[in-house]
């Protein structure tokens, strides 16, 4: 027998080797092919964004549980590292280094560890960062910069909107679809990323890469996204379908915006999300509603960080209603 | 311009005496008649909340003393026979007088007296723990050592000693509620008179085991010798299923079982240290003077 | 049947929940030996659900083997008949694994009585001649408890009242937990006298219809039954998908009849009754061979051990005999386990003896022995995923943590199968399980108090 005493637990005595870290890593890999499209279109403005908004959420994570909650520092858990990458990818690349920074405080310090740290957090902490920063410097957060394939630019002398912003201010001045599509660019362009918008939402292609990587690898469910992207595309093409003239078809929609990295990463959030299928079903089908009304309706062209975040608010109300069928109950009579 | 302040004002006043008027009435009509009586003698209780009456609260406890006739078996633990006293006089009832208790760790099976054989992973929780196995050392009578009889007490008149990994009681802060003896898995908490001076003798062991397996397990367990009951000479010493218990009523203090102990499970407290040679008795009675009077 | 040869049949499983943990079934192509007679046994009283069985015998009292030696407390229990020839040297407290001491009787085996050693290997006997009343007294007399592991016994299980509609008997081969291979084996060794013990039952019960189920990890056992039961209508078998905790009751009715049984229910409430095989084995042999329950397969395994096998093992053996048997404990041995690592108890120390519910004994090594730190719960449902029961594992350790029992109640804690799928998934290492099971124990005084 060995020097050290035999262990008793209780069952079960074997355990899954996907513990939480991996999970964070495997959404940080699935971020990696939307980065790095980033940077081919926006240069070197991308990389500083993104590396600044790491640091600064690892930095205020570390610097406020150590020295302000005096609690353990749980910096290496990936949670704080993935707050960073998605903060950084719903900011344009041009953005001042110092409100990337304010950002980072007020993601980490305000919306996550205010509430308890890691898994007590309401509302996904990146997507609080950026409507912060949305509010208080709305210039400097609608200035993108446009996409210039195989950027090498150290500071983006153009600036302009997004396609969803251009149709906005379009249909304010009272043009037609008609007229506006010629001024926004190509689906397909808007597919592979080339197209103005925060540093990591244009480019579809690569954000679906990473989000089928993190359903196979189990890490999220098919629900949120798939329905929520369904669920935009079914309201905006009732609205085309009334109206082509007044209103983008669902395939702009879908492809502009923060529509694709909303759904698969920041739905997705582990955390801020409701933990059954039928709640995520509720859930998604909110988000893509309050996005449509939005970005139809509202002041502002996109609207789905604020729609996501209006549902976080909801999460706890969907966890309380939406259970699980509980086996033995409500059955079908099936016996013979 | 004075017309819109003379408005606001009128506006404001007229809210405000509507509310009045809304609240004066639901008062009245929802009014609950509540026997004076109750708040007097909650007012009177110690307010800690415990549960040590088997009430749920104070409050609770307050209705009962009030709705009850004979209010003679119930006690607070926490105030004691003074606070009781006072309850009587203002109901007009009668009380009993209770001896005060105070609890007691019938356990001393600390790291270094109790080895411990296995490493139990899962939540650190007593009651967990005991759900699962008899513990970490051989000994399946002693403490678990997870701290739930800490947690439960709300006086904080408990905490865990790091060096022996046993719980330990501050006399001067224990209420008696009882809650710690509920919480103990194991049943090692024993509610014991609070003699004079705080003078106790019990066995400090609940180990039913055989001689030889218990002090395998436990350098200090009792080995049910029978040693204590032998020299007893009150006969206050019981022996059951290998195991001596001390009946507090009947031990007149005298500790001769202590000496006699061969494994030192029998613990005496807050006795005047012992004097190797015969103690002049005149020390001895200045040392019970002044103790009493800090007591006092 | 009506599938085409080379497309593959949709197999049979449960919808709701469950994990596929890696299988380890290291042992599965080891055949059953016959395990050293131990010098002494140790035989709790307590081996099974219900009432403790009354010591009959004292100290220095010479017992045959197959002797009574404890009877049945009452209705809820079972007899307990000496695994062993030999003498009662005492009647003593060991730690069993419940993890407590527990009343055991202690038989030294006479090494000079023959009947230790033999080795009486039974023709296979397939005419039924006993009348159903027998069949169930004979049960009851040979304590028969169930195998699988909950060791409810037998008699009760088949006692059913008049009226209960039944339809199916349901014989349970999945043996779903990791590492364990003791069924499996069974199924292989002694399939013939396992279909006669079918039949046993089904003269017993008066019921026509059988079903086998085993998961589709053990295709030679399928195959096996399937070329026996050719000509039989009576007999089913239904390969089932790998899946834990399909072994479960409740998740086998409903894999193989799609039946759904009501929660608080049994599976005889929708007509089924299910049985272990190797319980369906000792019915066989106590019936067809009047050989009472002294003997059970235990799967011995581990990672680290050579001579992993199966072994008859007599009742009462202590374990450190059985770990000699496969030659001791490797180094850096850091756990035990009395059962499969789903289920099983870890045990305090290798004097526990083997009882009637010891399906396998599994040795865990340093590096997968201890937990993982406990974090937060980062709340991704994957607890609420698996469960096979439709709960919510994570809402029910918050409650019992905070005490609100009540309310944990009202979330159905009482319906959980305690399987571990929950322990098993949490990336956050959170001790779901052992919580519910606190938690389950305090709603069950609370209920009984209120009754």
């Amino acid at each position: 027998m060995s020097n050290q005493p035999i262990i008793v637990s209780a069952s079960p005595h074997v355990h899954s080797d996907r513990t939480s870290k991996k999970l964070m890593y495997d959404v940080v890999i699935a971020l990696i092919p939307a980065f790095l499209v980033s940077i081919y279109v926006f240069g070197i403005g991308a990389l500083i964004v993104t590396s600044v908004a790491i640091a600064s959420c690892l930095l205020f994570e570390y610097v406020i549980q150590k020295y302000l909650l005096k609690a353990e520092v749980t910096i290496t858990d990936g949670s704080a590292l993935i707050t960073g990458i998605l903060l950084a990818f719903n900011l344009p690349s041009n953005l001042p280094i110092w409100m990337v920074i304010v950002g980072g405080l007020v993601a980490i310090g305000v919306a996550k560890l205010s509430f308890g740290g890691l898994g007590f957090n309401i509302f996904n902490p990146a997507l609080v960062g950026r409507v912060f920063l949305l509010v208080s410097f709305p210039v400097q957060m609608t200035m993108w910069p446009t996409a210039i394939e195989n950027n090498t630019t150290v500071v983006d002398a153009v600036t302009g909107a997004t396609s969803l912003g251009t149709i906005k201010e379009g249909l304010m001045a009272g043009d037609t679809m008609t007229e506006i599509s010629t001024r926004i660019p190509p689906a397909m362009d808007m597919l592979f990323g080339f197209t103005g918008g925060s540093l990591g939402e244009m480019s579809g292609i690569a954000l679906l890469l990473g989000g089928l990587f993190l359903i196979i690898r189990k890490v999220i469910s098919w629900h949120i996204p798939v329905i929520l992207l369904i669920t935009m595309a079914f309201m905006t093409g009732i609205f085309w379908f009334l109206n082509p003239e007044q209103y983008a078809n669902p395939l702009i929609h879908i492809l502009s915006g923060g529509a694709i990295l909303g759904a698969f990463f920041m739905a997705t959030d582990l955390v801020t999300s409701p933990m059954t299928k039928k709640g995520m079903v509720i859930f998604a089908i909110g988000i893509g509603i309050i996005t449509v009304l939005i970005r139809l309706f509202g002041a502002y062209p996109e609207g789905i960080s604020f729609a996501i975040l209006i549902m976080n608010a909801f999460v706890p109300l969907i966890n309380k209603y939406f259970k699980p069928r509980r086996f033995g109950t409500k059955i079908k009579s099936k016996i013979v | 311009m004075p017309n819109s302040i003379l408005n606001s004002i009128l506006l404001l006043t007229s809210l405000g005496g509507i509310a009045a008027i809304i609240l004066y009435v639901v008062s009245k009509k929802f009014y609950v008649y509540e026997n004076p009586l109750i708040a007097e003698v909650d007012e009177l209780l110690p307010a800690a909340n415990c549960g040590g009456c088997g009430s749920p609260g104070c409050k609770a406890f307050a209705e009962k003393l009030v709705n009850t006739e004979d209010i003679a078996d119930l006690f607070c633990p926490v105030g004691g026979n003074d606070v009781m006293k006072q309850v009587a006089t203002v109901l007009g009832k009668d009380v009993k007088e209770q001896d005060p208790t105070l609890a007691v760790l019938r356990c001393q099976g600390g790291c270094d007296v109790r080895p411990k054989t296995t490493e139990y992973q899962g939540p650190r929780n007593c009651a967990i723990s005991a759900m699962i196995y008899s513990g970490e050392t051989d000994c399946q009578y002693g403490c678990l050592g997870d701290g739930d009889c800490v947690a439960v007490c709300k006086f904080d008149a408990m905490y865990m000693d790091e060096s022996t990994g046993l719980p330990v009681i501050i006399s001067d802060k224990c209420t008696s509620c009882g809650a710690c003896v509920e919480a103990c898995p194991r049943d090692i908490i024993e509610m014991r008179p609070r003699n004079k001076r705080d003078l106790k003798i019990f066995v400090g062991c609940l180990n039913e085991d055989k001689a030889g397996i218990a002090k395998k397990s436990c350098e200090v367990a009792c080995i049910g010798c029978s040693k204590c009951e032998d020299i007893c000479p009150k006969d206050a010493v019981i022996m059951v299923n290998n195991l001596a218990y001390i009946d507090p009523i009947a031990c007149t203090l005298c500790r001769k079982c202590v000496e006699v102990c061969p494994t030192h499970s029998i613990i005496e407290t807050n006795f005047p240290p012992k004097k190797v040679k015969k103690a002049v008795p005149k020390v001895e009675t200045n040392v019970k003077s002044a103790k009493s009077k800090t007591d006092a | 049947m009506l599938n085409p040869p080379n497309q593959k049949p949709m197999l049979k499983t449960f919808p709701k929940g469950g994990i596929h943990p890696p299988e380890n079934k290291i042992t599965s192509s080891k055949s059953i030996k016959k395990m050293t007679v131990p010098k002494v046994v140790y035989v709790p009283i307590s081996q099974h659900i219900g009432i403790p069985s009354e010591i009959i015998v004292d100290r220095k009292d010479k017992v045959e083997i197959g002797q009574v030696i404890a009877k049945s407390g009452g209705f809820v229990s079972s007899n307990i008949h000496s695994p062993v020839a030999g003498t009662v040297t005492k009647l003593d407290k060991i730690i069993d694994t419940s993890g407590y001491k527990k009343q055991c009787i202690v038989i030294r085996t006479d090494a000079k009585n023959e009947s230790n050693f033999q080795n009486i290997e039974y023709p296979l006997k397939t005419n039924i001649e006993l009348l159903p009343e027998d069949i169930l007294q004979k049960i009851n007399d040979y304590g028969i408890v169930g195998l699988g592991g909950a060791t409810f016994p037998s008699h009760v299980k088949l006692n059913i009242k008049k009226g209960t509609k039944l339809d199916h008997i349901i014989i349970n081969g999945v043996e779903c937990e990791p590492y364990l291979t003791a069924d499996h084996r069974l199924m292989l060794e002694k399939s013939e006298e396992i279909i006669v013990g079918i039949k046993i039952l089904k003269t017993a019960l008066h019921i026509d219809k059988a079903i086998i189920g085993i998961e589709n990890n053990k295709k030679d056992a399928i195959e096996i039954f399937k070329k026996l039961t050719k000509n039989d209508d009576g007999i089913k078998i239904a390969a089932l998908k790998v899946k834990y905790p399909q072994g479960g009751e409740k998740q086998l009715v409903r894999a193989i009849l799609k039946r759904e049984v009501p929660k608080n229910g049994l599976p005889l409430d929708v007509g089924v009754i299910v049985h272990n095989v190797g319980t369906i084995f000792a019915i066989y042999q106590a019936i067809q061979h009047d050989k009472p329950l002294i003997e059970r397969v235990v799967t011995v395994t581990g990672k680290t051990l050579e001579n992993a096998s199966n072994y008859w093992v007599k009742i009462g053996t202590p374990i450190k005999d059985l770990v000699a048997e496969v030659g001791g404990l490797p180094e850096g041995t850091r756990k035990i386990v009395n059962g499969g690592p789903m289920m099983g108890k870890a045990i305090k120390n290798l004097d526990v003896p083997v009882t009637k519910g010891t399906s396998g004994i599994l040795v865990i090594s340093e590096d997968e022995a201890s937990r993982g730190e406990q974090k937060n719960c980062i709340r991704c449902g994957k607890c609420v995923f698996v469960c096979p029961m439709g709960l919510e594992p994570h809402l029910l350790m918050n409650l019992s943590e905070k005490g609100l029992y009540e309310k944990a109640n009202f979330e159905d804690i009482m319906t959980c199968i305690e399987c571990g799928s929950c322990s098993y998934v949490c990336p956050s290492h959170r001790p779901l399980l052992d919580y519910i099971r606190f938690g389950k124990s305090i709603v069950k005084k609370m209920n009984t108090s209120k009754n």
